[in-house]
């Protein structure tokens, strides 16, 4: 392979990205070595295993691949404004719109849900930390090496171009040549690993380490709606590491797995990539529905409404959601009989979705509403997530779905439900949480410009492309003809996605205003909130988050002291040595050495990948005989940071 | 925070993982041998390496995943324990018979003849065989 093969030429934009990454990196290092920031980085950070400190880089982490599937997401509807634009060439619209569904999905969705999951739900079941604290270390660094490795790709050996969805035979050798698949396989393939490992580490942290007290049927519903996601995890995801795998079998080793060759399946990817695919979806929206559901009944001074509805609902979905996956191939053509049965599972998935609907508003009926941001983007879920329910519907009668299926109106249905579910959700939950991870709010009145910019951008942008698919606009194609009549509407969505991008920097903006002015809390209990997280007494909670854990009587346990004035106050004899986990380097080369050996798969330089995955091994040798049982926290430390007197 | 009582079941050698271990890639290697370097005809490979792969699921279960072990602390532990199992073995049988299912009815069973011509028998189709000669136009 040549230097001019390796690093992708060609494009100015290209080039532009290239010098950015360069002196951003160098400005990195700069910073760190002037500011003599390098230790403090590796202690605090690199091989920290606080679930508080891994959930916020979880989110810084999403935070940029928000900003890095934007700007994907902006050049395309750049191209798209006009007909016959010649913005984009078709190839590099491929790529464009491949990296922007599976960040998104995959790199920005998830993480960011996994990175609230994390600094939250220990704090709600009065927990110290998770059950694994150096398995959540590990999960975090081979999620942030895969999404690394994937978007790497641009600049190095250029990117994926089959979709998200990898559809073979296009993604195969013969139609997607050169290692742009293989980034996409192998990146996934890794964060994988992660995500996996997130699943069985807060399955068991939920079921094990609750505060005494706190019943299966009394945990706040984030914490519920956590529950059933990572059981959705643990038995949606090893379907698709099968998948990656076989793919990869096929690209670099010639298996006939998903071949047009060799007997073959090409469909039998789609198959399995929906049988992941579909729980997926519910993956990224049932935490979603746990953070409404805790916004929704703070900012409605009302305990939940219908709590046991909404978790045999969700139990519900998550059983159905490995039902229902053939409506993402209706028109592959398996029969009436098939179709007609997942088109019935698929609208009967609507209904349980419909009860927490209607919750939700039960919820907030004879309420005393407070109008604060959080509540506001709950408030723009509700009314928009409806509209994405009900085009779902549609698209799962099988019938119609031959004419929606491929079109924008497919597009608009997955953005109506996926921004509006989990983006906002995920706005929701940073800014609600946000004194608990930074010690400050954000700014309240810019934060409502960023809701309005956001949620009105969001509708022009995405409304008129259910009209554009009903006239027959296909999705994924990089230009259409001025005949077509699609120019207007294209033109107005561009607009919409623009007042998106500009929402985004107002949200930027407002946090670096709310760091340099926001008045700082200064007790733990920001919103007047109802569940455990708020009853730590400093705003950031110290690093074994309760010095005394807390025993549980009912559901909102906090709010309900408040009422009654008997919040417990910690007292000196109370206090016991903590015992917690030592921090570890571990992960973190761990994680290194999968990127080492992932590179050298994507380029299929085998002396590569196998060096990289010796070293995977012999740091999970390492690890097999240290043993480090942790450390105790002195009662004089606590006492000190708790700021008590004796 | 490692459980003490926990940490001290496990001390000593983990004859029960390596056995399993290995056991599950002799079971694997066997399987690959049967399927590429026999001459037995397609049904007796399938039926073979189907039947590997339910005794390593077996095995699995048995030297990794503590199957056996009940738990006596709490009825919560064990009806977790029951319920993962039975979930598990819904979603197994979900993909398994489901995929099957789907891809061997109507037309996606194209899919394995994609160079043989039209030779479909329609008693094999998923159901609506009207519908399915509806389509034929717009799928040659
Ligand atoms: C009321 C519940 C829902 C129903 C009935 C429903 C139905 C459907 C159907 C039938 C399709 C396939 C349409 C086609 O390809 O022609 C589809 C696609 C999709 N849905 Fe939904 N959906 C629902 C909720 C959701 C939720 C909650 C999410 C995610 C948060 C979601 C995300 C997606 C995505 C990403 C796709 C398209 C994937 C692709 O082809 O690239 N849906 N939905
Ligand atoms: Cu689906």
């Amino acid at each position: 392979m040549k230097w001019d093969e390796f690093f992708v030429t060609g494009d100015p934009m290209i080039y532009g990205a290239d010098v950015s990454i360069v002196l951003t990196m160098v400005g990195i290092l700069f910073y760190l070595t002037k500011y003599k920031k390098w230790k403090w980085l590796w202690d605090e950070w690199l091989t920290t295993v606080d679930h508080k400190k891994l959930g916020i880089m979880y989110i810084v982490s999403a935070v940029l691949m928000l900003f890095r599937g934007g700007v994907d997401a902006l050049l395309m509807r750049t191209q798209l404004a006009v007909p016959e634009a010649k913005f984009l060439d078709s190839q590099h619209y491929n790529e464009i719109f491949t990296t922007h569904g599976t960040i998104m999905i995959i790199f920005m969705a998830m993480p960011f849900l996994i990175g609230l999951i994390n600094v939250v739900v220990p704090l709600q079941i009065g927990a110290r930390d998770v059950a694994y604290p150096y398995l959540n270390a590990v999960s975090f660094w081979t999620f942030f090496i895969g999404a690394m490795l994937f978007n790497i790709s641009f600049v190095i050996g250029g990117s994926p171009s089959a979709g998200w969805t990898s559809y073979m035979p296009l993604a195969s050798n013969e139609l997607s040549p050169g290692p742009g698949q293989n980034y996409y396989l192998l990146g996934l393939q890794i964060a994988g690993i992660g995500t996996l490992l997130t699943g069985i580490n807060f399955l068991v942290t939920i079921l094990k380490m609750r505060a005494p007290g706190m019943t299966l049927f009394r945990m706040p519903m984030f914490t519920w709606s956590s529950l059933v996601t990572m059981v959705i995890i643990i038995f949606a995801f090893p379907i698709l590491t099968v998948a990656l795998a076989l793919m990869t079998f096929d690209r670099l080793f010639g298996s006939h797995f998903f071949t047009l060759q060799g007997a073959g399946m090409d469909m039998l990817w789609a198959n399995l990539f929906w049988l992941w695919g579909h729980p997926e979806v519910y993956i990224v929206i049932l935490p979603a529905f746990g953070m409404f559901s805790e916004i929704i009944s703070t900012f409605s001074r009302k305990t939940l409404f219908g709590y046991k509805a909404m978790i045999w609902s969700m139990l519900l979905i998550a059983g159905y959601s490995f039902l229902v996956w053939v409506h993402h191939f209706f028109t592959m053509g398996s029969g009436a009989l098939v179709n007609s049965v997942f088109s019935i599972t698929t609208m009967a998935i609507g209904i349980p979705t419909g009860v927490k609907i209607f919750n939700w508003l039960f919820t907030m009926y004879r309420g005393k509403i407070q109008f604060t941001t959080p509540m506001l983007w709950s408030l723009g879920f509700i009314v928009n997530f409806v509209i994405g329910g009900v085009t779902g519907v549609m698209l799962a009668m099988a019938a119609a779905d031959y004419q929606y299926h491929n079109t924008y109106f497919l597009v608009s249905h997955f953005h109506y439900v996926l921004i509006a579910g989990t983006v906002f959700a995920c706005f929701a939950g940073l800014i609600y949480w946000y004194p608990k991870m930074f010690g400050y709010k954000l700014n309240e009145r810019i934060g409502k410009w960023v809701f309005w910019v956001f949620t009105i951008g969001f509708n022009v942008c995405f409304f008129p492309q259910y009209f554009l698919g009903l006239d027959g606009m296909p999705r994924r194609v990089y230009t259409y003809s001025e005949e077509s009549g699609w120019g207007p509407l294209n033109m107005v969505s561009t607009i919409g996605g623009f007042m998106m991008g500009i929402a985004f920097l107002i949200l930027v903006y407002n946090m670096y205003y709310s760091f340099r002015y926001a008045k700082r809390e200064t007790t733990g209990d920001a919103w007047d909130g109802r569940t455990l997280e708020w009853s730590t007494p400093t705003a950031m909670p110290p690093f074994y988050n309760f010095a005394k854990i807390p025993e549980v009587t009912g559901l909102d346990h906090f709010w309900r002291q408040k009422q009654a004035g008997k919040v417990e106050k910690l007292k000196v004899e109370d206090i016991k040595p903590i015992h917690m986990p030592s921090n570890s380097g571990v992960p973190f080369i761990m994680a290194s050495f999968f990127f080492v050996a992932g590179f050298g798969m994507v380029f299929d330089w085998m002396w590569m990948a196998i060096a990289g995955m010796i070293g995977v091994f012999a740091t999970l040798f390492y690890r097999s005989f240290e043993y480090d049982d942790g450390y105790y926290v002195s009662v004089e430390e606590v006492i000190e940071t708790e700021k008590i007197s004796k | 925070m490692a459980n003490k009582t926990v940490a001290n079941e496990h001390h000593g050698f983990p004859w029960k993982h390596l056995i399993g271990f290995v056991l599950s890639i002799v079971l694997t290697l066997f399987a690959l041998w049967i399927a590429l370097e026999t001459d037995l005809s397609m049904t007796w490979i399938l039926i073979i390496i189907f039947g590997f792969a339910f005794l390593q699921a077996a095995l699995q279960l048995l030297m990794f995943m503590h199957v056996t072990e009940n738990s006596t602390k709490s009825n919560l532990t064990s009806r977790v324990q029951i319920g993962n199992i039975l979930f598990a073995a819904f979603v197994a049988i979900v993909i398994v018979i489901g995929s099957v299912w789907v891809m061997a009815a109507g037309h996606a069973k194209h899919d394995k003849h994609q160079h043989s011509p039209k030779t479909e028998n329609h008693e094999n189709h998923g159901g609506g065989s009207e519908h399915d000669s509806g389509e034929h136009g717009s799928h040659e």
